[in-house]
């Protein structure tokens, strides 16, 4: 696969179980090595220049880890001296404050719920303010209230001309913040468009109608999803279909007791380009 | 150089946050060792003139336990990484293989001698020690130490489970270690044990390092820090080759 993400983007990598997205994401980190092939993170190669593009680099790994010996605040402070960092207390104490963990600065790891254990190792990939954030299932069993706070200081940091790429099986989440999104699917890139564009050509609208009669015209101008007495589901690829189907409505006597439209969502376009539909 | 520090201070950190495990149970063990020997073999044995066993003893028993201490340091500190997956906090990091391999090595050094320091200074209790070529002693300790160190290090590469580690150390660490002339001298066995014993790199770690003690030992400490010098060389050069290729820690 050859895939490009700007800088400054608010990137999603989605896809089923399988797909690559974790592979991929362990390729650019350096936690796997690649068979063939080039990775690099602003310019720098993942192998030969491996030190700079790990510093450029911030990755929340999918899988809840932790070490059980130090507390929140050792943790990160142990982080930043990886990274080459010494006396970071003050971007630490930030970065804990909008986390939520402030309170938890001194609690040992091993106390922390599962919900905290995560605000951690976000905390832990932005000691060193890296240019590209990489987020590998970041709110996958977390509370609504970690999420939300959560997402206000990565769109933060993206505003601020951060890099941010996401994984997630939340469409809902790759929906609301990015701007591009790759769908993965067998370690290809299945599409690859800004996130409007990809639910405007794979997905369309779905409209609910309750009719004032059981049957309805032949031919009908439009995808039937769905038909059981009055009720009606129409698939329409654009809004302007839904004006013949009107038209047709019309000129047969039909009337229309409810009206219901579905905006698109991604939803349907990662069951069409991974699902059972392909 | 304050990725290798932080690095090292995390690990001699590990170590010492759980230092009742770490340092006072090996301390322990190892007085067990002179306790229950001495009293069996006190009289019995005689290695050199002049040097009443259980004397002879307490070198051998503080080297054996900072070369296991060593091992144990950078192979369960790593294994234990991998197992629980924490060690993505030391491989997404711009640490280089060669800070990597310094820092666990070091570490490894340091709870080596702490150990060692521990078990002399109990023994002092018991037994008159005196240091013929102190030079010598430490030389011995500390490459001893971070040859084990960087053993432990391969081993903990090497290792995808506790039990395999384990394997290693009963297997491997434990009987090169009893049978290296610790409990008693080489010249004291049949000539194919004897020529075995040669084969045995922990012999001239023992060796080495009690000639510091008593200006006396099987073979010249000259040898003996060759022997060392060479495996100490060959270890952290596969060690570091290991790092380098990313070698079963990254995939």
């Amino acid at each position: 696969m050859t895939l490009t993400i700007d800088e400054g983007e608010f990137f999603g990598l989605l896809g089923p179980n399988g797909a690559g997205k974790t592979t991929l994401i362990n390729l650019i980190a350096g936690l796997a090595r690649a068979d063939a092939g080039k990775l690099s993170v602003m310019g720098a190669d993942v192998i030969a220049d491996y030190r700079r593009a790990r510093r450029m680099l911030g990755v929340v790994p999918q899988e809840l880890v932790f070490d059980p010996f130090f507390t929140v605040r050792e943790t990160l402070r142990i982080q930043s001296g990886y990274f080459g960092l010494r006396r970071n207390d003050a971007w630490i104490d930030e970065v804990m404050h909008h986390l939520d963990l402030t309170a938890k600065a001194d609690a040992n790891m091993r106390a922390l719920s599962g919900g905290m254990k995560r605000r951690v190792l976000v905390a832990q990939a932005l000691v060193h303010k890296p240019r590209v954030i990489v987020l590998d299932e970041p709110t996958a069993g977390v509370d609504v209230e970690l999420r939300q706070g959560l997402w206000q200081f990565v769109r933060r940091l993206n505003r601020e001309g951060q890099t941010v790429v996401l994984t997630t099986h939340y469409l809902e989440e790759a929906e609301l913040y990015c701007n591009r999104i790759a769908m993965l699917k067998n370690g290809r890139v299945a599409a690859l468009d800004s996130t409007r564009n990809l639910l405007e050509t794979f997905s369309g609208l779905e409209v609910r109608l309750r009719l004032d009669r059981d049957r309805l015209p032949e031919p009908f101008p439009a995808r039937i999803l769905a038909h059981e007495g009055p009720l009606v589901t129409l698939r329409l690829s654009s809004a302007r279909e839904l004006e013949a189907v009107l038209a047709r409505l019309r000129e047969s006597g039909i009337s229309i007791v409810e009206l219901e439209l579905q905006p698109p969502d991604l939803e349907d376009v990662f069951l069409r380009l991974t699902g059972r539909q392909s | 150089m304050i990725s290798f520090w932080t690095l090292f201070h995390k690990e001699v950190l590990r170590f010492w946050k759980v230092s009742i495990q770490t340092v006072a149970a090996p301390v322990l063990t190892a007085l067990l060792y002179l306790l229950v020997f001495a009293h069996a073999l006190e009289g019995r044995v005689r290695v050199y003139e002049n040097v009443p066993y259980t004397l002879f003893l307490v070198p051998g028993l503080v080297m054996m336990s900072v070369l296991q201490n060593a091992f144990a340091n950078s192979s369960s500190s790593l294994i234990q990484s991998k197992i629980t997956g924490n060690i993505v906090f030391i491989l997404l990091p711009p640490i280089s293989h060669l800070q990597f391999f310094g820092a666990y090595v070091a570490a490894s050094v340091v709870r080596g001698l702490v150990v060692g320091a521990g078990v002399a200074a109990a023994a002092a209790v018991f037994v008159p020690l005196r240091l013929e070529a102190p030079l010598w002693t430490l030389t011995f300790a500390l490459l001893g130490a971070a040859l084990l160190g960087a053993l432990g290090l391969v081993a903990g590469i090497l290792s995808e489970k506790i039990d395999q580690l384990a394997a290693f150390q009963n297997f491997v660490i434990m009987p090169l270690s009893f049978l290296s002339g610790v409990f008693y001298s080489v010249h004291s066995l049949p000539p194919v044990w004897q020529a075995l014993s040669h084969a045995n790199p922990f012999f001239y770690l023992i060796d080495g390092f009690r000639y510091g003690f008593f200006g006396a030992s099987d073979v010249a400490p000259a040898i003996s820090l060759g022997v060392l010098g060479v495996s100490l060389l060959l270890i952290s050069v596969g060690a570091l080759q290991m790092l380098a290729s990313g070698y079963k820690l990254r995939h």
